[in-house]
Order: structure tokens, then C-alpha cells, then sequence
């Protein structure tokens, strides 16, 4: 779960929806899951779109067709390409964690909802917030071509349209930009902090 | 500016992340079985240990029986939660109350009494009325499961400073009105979501005139106004309920820690995000009628028109009803919030000679061991009716008089 980010550049899945919320991305019957098992929750991702009842893939859902369908790999399909208000709903962690655990690295979309945005940070996904023109040249540019390239310069905080070369820069919080670039989350972060916080305590005691 | 929140808060930052959060240090981290254990699974996937394990203590006290608690827990999944807060403490060196232990009880009534919570301290717990521990004025507040293993690693969380609000309550409470009147009253006032983002400095002369039991209930609460956590700035009151308990400082530590203690408190031009003023004597014995805090009204009032019709239609009661002389059918004493020595005396002095009349379920049930120890020394187990209150039978009582402790499984 935890990788390094610096450039990517990968063809992407569009989901030309708006408010996706986090019931949608993983329902709710598989909060009861007590351990946080990526292959679990990423094997469910959008469940009840991708499959029916009985489990059977329903065919005309995105991430079941060939072009799309193609589990995430080194420049393939590493990017979901969202519509407005992504992850709204309830704030569980479990979204995140289901993105994350097919493969995905980085969410494209116009908006994000609040806590969703934090929690996909928090479990190495990079949310991209784009301008609404930007969103719909994408959706249309992948729609004409499956193949299109999207490129995200995380130093940078720049996003590319490879096919028309229009490039976006987008909001990272320096911290969370240190974590990404380093592969390290808030606890490794803490725990580098050592000397500081002997420091803190010894500065307390004179 | 000024505030105390400000003074404590700001005396704990280790760091500010440019562009970030804030790295607070954390003087008392307690754990609970329920919101720990992938906390520790976390350290063990890092093969970290615990940076500071003498500022951390452990205690079951939500997912545990409330009677019967020297048998075996019944239910697998609060077995195995309960278990593995033994076997996590053992491993990681941390102190830990188990069931039996004569210094079990609920954290937030163990930590003040022990003395391990104190003035001007930063207090986390994975439970959001964490916010207790302000009594003793601290910054005290609930964290998350994540937040838990940041502690457990590093002594240090990443946080945002919340904004800071003051309520003031002037003047002198009218007779029966206790503590957790003015908390009910505030949230009629306030709403349950009316502190949101705030942490709350309790203040003015009806404030300071409470116990410190009065206090640890009125901050309790901050978290039904929504507040992230409440504190009151400690005093001659804090100082005296302090003195002498286990973990508290003793001899000249004790003389320098209240002369710190004393420096701890707003200054005059302390300037707060939002500030509100009360009348003490405005606030009556108060009443819920629905289904949230925040839907309280005068012990003699009437259901106020306009009240959420799906809260009443669930309770059975109508708009313009008045509750007094509604029959009862269950009376409970107990909890974080009222689970402490003062309320079962003034449980005893209500029912001191009276019978309790058929039909009524009652549960009595004590915060700790320690309050359980103290009725019994001052024989308000023994005022007419208040013993066969409890729910547990006489000679049953009488062979092991630790098994009568019940408590009340508090949520996260």
C-alpha cells in the first residue's frame, strides 16, 4: 500500500458520473471485515456495478469491458478519471482502502468530498482535482481514444493531457507532498521525529 | 489569544509541519479494548515499541459484562477484545487494569481519581468523551484508532488547533440543579452540533462553585454539544481533590506543580474564537424527552410545539405533554458521565427511607472499584431501600461483595 510516488504516466478508466459516494465505491455489508485486507475490499470496489447478485460480472459496467477491464499496471490503468463530488456519503476509510486495493494510484475528477480526499491520501491514492473543462476534454479524449495517456508530475503538482498537451497544476499540502514522494505516512513520519521530541522533553524538564 | 487552551495547547507543540499540521506532544495516552487493537497490530507490522510506555495505561471498560465479571465473558468477540488489551499491555510494557483488578473501572472515572490526569496536561484516549479529563484542566480530547498507534509510537500526534470558545455561567445555581443541568440546559440552548469545532473553556462562578465530580460531568458532556473537548482551569477545588492520589506529585513536586498549576488560566485580555454568557439562575432541573441530549427542557415543562415529530412519535409522547408524573420505568445511575461517589450520595439522600415501588427497574451502577469501595465505607448501600435497588440478590452480595460492582458498557 505504501509506494513511493513521482511521475506517472498511464492510460486511465473513465467514470463519467458525478457523486460517486463511498456506499457506491464499497457497500456498506463489507464494513464488517475486521482486518484491512487490500485484495478484499479492491476485489469489491464498486461491487454491486460490477457485479449482479449472483456475482456475475455485469458486462457493460466499465471495468468490465476488454478495453477497461485490464487489472492496473505500470502505465496501464493506473488512473480513475471521475466525475464531480467524488466519495461523498459516509466517511469510512474502507473507500480508500478498496481504491487502493485494485490498483489504482492516482483519482482524476473536478471535486472531491472532504474526508474521502484526506482518506485517500492517507492510503498512498493521489487525488488530482482538475477544472471542469479539463474533466470533460479527458472524458471526451478517452471516449475517442482508450488508449490516451495521462501524465501526473507529483513534484511538479502538475497534470497532463498527453493527447492535446494541456497541462493543470493541482493543490498538494507540503506535508502530504513529503509523505507521497517519500512513501512515508504520518507514523514514520512521527517516528523520524526522535530527536525533536527528546528535545521537547528535555527542554521540559530545565 | 491567552486563552488557557492556547497556553496548554501551545506549551506542547514539538513542531509546526510548514504547510501541515501540527506536532503536538501527548503527556497520557489510555487505551480501551475496542479502538486499540489494530493500533498495536500497526507497531507490530513496524516492529516498533512504545516511545514513552510509562505515560500510557490500559483498561478494559466498554465491550465488559456489568455484572459477574469474575466469570468468563460469555460473548467471543468481547473475550477476544478484552484478551488481547492483556496480552498488547503485557507485550508493550504498559500498565495495565484488567477485569479484576481492584483499579479497574472506566477510564474516564480512573484516571482522576488515580491522579493520573492532571492540570495542564495533554490527555488522548480512542474515545470521544475523552473530554472528561478537562475537569482537571487539561486539554483532553478523542482520537481516532490511527491517532492511537501515532501516540503508542511516538508520544506525538498531527493535529489541526481547533478554534476555542468560552461559556460563562454567572451567579448561583438554584437548589437541585447539578451539574448535568447545566449541560442539558446548554444543549437546549446550543443544539448538538451548536460547539462544533470548539474547544470549550467552562468558566464564571457556578462553574467554579462545582466539585471537581461536577466538573468531570459537565465536561463529559462538551462532547453532546459537539465541542472536540471542554475543560474548567483548575483551582483550590483541583488542587484539594488531587492531593494525595496515587499518581499525583507528592512533597516539594507537589509545592512546585500547584504553583505551575496556579499560572494556569485565561489571561484578562484573552481573546476566544466565540464567547457566550449565562445566567446560573436561569437554568432549572431539566428533562429529555426525545431522542438526542440536545432535546432537554425544564423538569416541570411541557414538550415544546415544533419538537422533531419522529423523535416523539419513536418515545410515545406528544407535543404540549408535560413528563412529571410520567410513571417510570427505569431508573440507571452510572457511566462516564455520572458514574462517581457524589452522585450515589445524592442518590441515597433522595431515596434514604423510601421504597422503591413495583415495576421500577433500577441499575446502580459504579464508575470504578474504588467508588464501589467507597459506598460501601460510607454505608450507602445500606440506606433503606438503595440495597435492594441493586440488581444482583443479598447473599450473593454477601459472599463476594466485589462481584456487586456493575457498570455500564460505555460506547465509543
Amino acid at each position: 500500500m505504501k509506494q513511493k510516488f513521482d511521475i506517472i504516466e498511464s492510460t486511465c478508466v473513465p467514470l463519467p458520473l458525478e457523486n460517486v459516494d463511498t456506499d457506491q465505491i464499497i457497500p456498506a455489508r463489507f464494513l464488517k471485515a475486521t482486518t484491512r485486507d487490500e485484495k478484499f475490499f479492491g476485489d469489491n470496489l464498486f461491487r454491486d456495478w460490477r457485479f449482479d447478485k449472483d456475482g456475475k460480472p455485469r458486462e457493460n459496467f466499465v471495468l468490465n469491458t476488454p478495453a477497461f477491464g485490464v487489472k492496473p499496471s505500470e502505465g496501464n490503468r493506473q488512473i480513475l478519471v471521475a466525475g464531480k463530488n467524488f466519495g461523498s456519503g459516509s466517511s469510512r476509510e474502507h473507500a480508500a482502502w478498496a481504491i487502493a486495493g485494485y490498483g489504482f494510484r492516482v483519482v482524476i475528477s473536478s471535486f472531491f468530498a472532504d474526508i474521502h480526499k484526506n482518506n485517500e491520501l492517507n492510503n498512498f491514492v493521489l487525488p488530482v482535482v482538475v477544472s471542469e473543462g479539463f474533466l470533460a476534454e479527458l472524458f471526451a479524449g478517452i471516449a475517442a481514444d482508450p488508449d490516451l495517456k495521462v501524465r501526473v508530475d507529483v513534484p511538479a503538482q502538475t497534470v497532463t493531457n498527453l493527447a492535446t498537451g494541456k497541462s493543470e497544476r493541482f493543490e498538494l499540502n507540503g506535508y502530504k507532498k513529503y509523505c507521497l514522494l517519500n512513501a512515508l505516512d504520518d507514523i514514520d513520519y512521527l517516528l523520524e521525529q526522535k530527536a525533536k521530541i527528546e528535545a521537547f522533553e528535555q527542554k521540559r524538564k530545565d | 489569544m491567552n486563552t488557557l487552551f492556547d497556553k496548554i495547547w501551545d506549551s506542547h507543540v514539538v513542531s509546526m509541519i510548514e504547510d501541515g499540521p501540527t506536532q503536538l506532544y501527548i503527556d497520557r495516552l489510555y487505551c480501551h479494548e475496542v479502538t486499540s487493537p489494530q493500533a498495536f497490530d500497526g507497531l507490530r507490522a513496524r516492529g516498533v515499541k512504545c516511545l514513552r510506555p510509562e505515560r500510557i495505561f490500559c483498561m478494559p471498560d466498554h465491550n465488559t459484562p456489568t455484572h459477574d465479571q469474575d466469570k468468563p465473558i460469555e460473548d467471543p468477540v468481547s473475550k477476544a477484545q478484552v484478551d488481547a488489551l492483556e496480552r498488547n499491555a503485557r507485550e508493550f510494557g504498559l500498565t495495565h487494569y484488567g477485569m479484576m483488578d481492584p483499579d479497574n473501572g472506566i477510564i474516564h472515572v480512573v484516571g482522576p481519581e488515580k491522579g493520573l490526569s492532571l492540570p495542564g496536561m495533554t490527555i488522548v484516549c480512542g474515545d470521544s468523551h475523552t473530554s472528561t479529563h478537562g475537569a482537571m484542566g487539561a486539554v483532553a480530547f478523542g482520537i481516532g484508532t490511527s491517532e492511537v498507534e501515532m501516540v503508542l509510537a511516538s508520544q506525538c500526534i498531527l493535529q489541526q488547533k481547533p478554534k476555542s470558545m468560552s461559556i460563562r455561567v454567572e451567579g448561583k445555581l438554584g437548589p437541585g440543579v447539578t451539574a448535568k443541568d447545566v449541560a442539558l440546559w446548554l444543549m437546549m440552548k446550543l443544539t448538538t452540533s451548536g460547539a462544533t469545532g470548539y474547544f470549550v473553556e467552562y468558566r464564571g462562578s457556578a462553574v467554579r462553585s462545582l466539585s471537581m465530580e461536577g466538573r468531570l460531568t459537565l465536561c463529559n458532556l462538551s462532547i453532546e454539544m459537539g465541542a472536540r473537548g471542554g475543560f474548567v482551569a483548575p483551582d483550590e477545588t483541583t488542587f484539594e481533590y488531587l492531593k494525595g492520589r496515587e499518581y499525583a506529585p507528592k512533597g516539594e513536586a507537589w509545592d512546585k506543580a500547584v504553583a505551575y498549576w496556579k499560572t494556569l488560566r485565561s489571561g484578562d485580555d484573552a481573546v476566544f474564537d466565540k464567547e457566550l454568557v449565562f445566567d446560573a439562575a436561569e437554568i432549572p432541573p431539566m428533562i429529555t424527552y426525545g431522542t438526542n441530549p440536545g432535546m432537554g427542557m425544564p423538569v416541570d415543562g411541557s414538550i415544546p410545539a415544533g419538537a422533531a415529530q419522529k423523535s416523539l412519535d419513536y418515545m410515545g409522547f406528544s407535543a404540549g405533554q408535560k413528563l412529571l408524573g410520567h410513571k417510570v420505568d427505569y431508573v440507571f445511575l452510572g457511566a462516564c458521565t455520572n458514574g462517581r461517589i457524589e452522585d450515589f450520595r445524592a442518590f441515597a439522600s433522595i431515596v434514604r427511607g423510601k421504597k422503591k415501588a413495583d415495576g421500577v427497574t433500577a441499575w446502580l451502577v459504579p464508575g470504578s472499584w474504588a467508588v464501589r469501595r467507597q459506598i460501601e465505607e460510607e454505608g450507602l448501600d445500606k440506606v433503606g431501600t438503595p440495597a435492594r435497588l441493586l440488581r444482583l440478590p443479598r447473599d450473593e452480595r454477601r459472599q463476594d461483595s466485589r462481584r456487586q460492582i456493575q457498570r455500564l458498557h460505555q460506547q465509543p
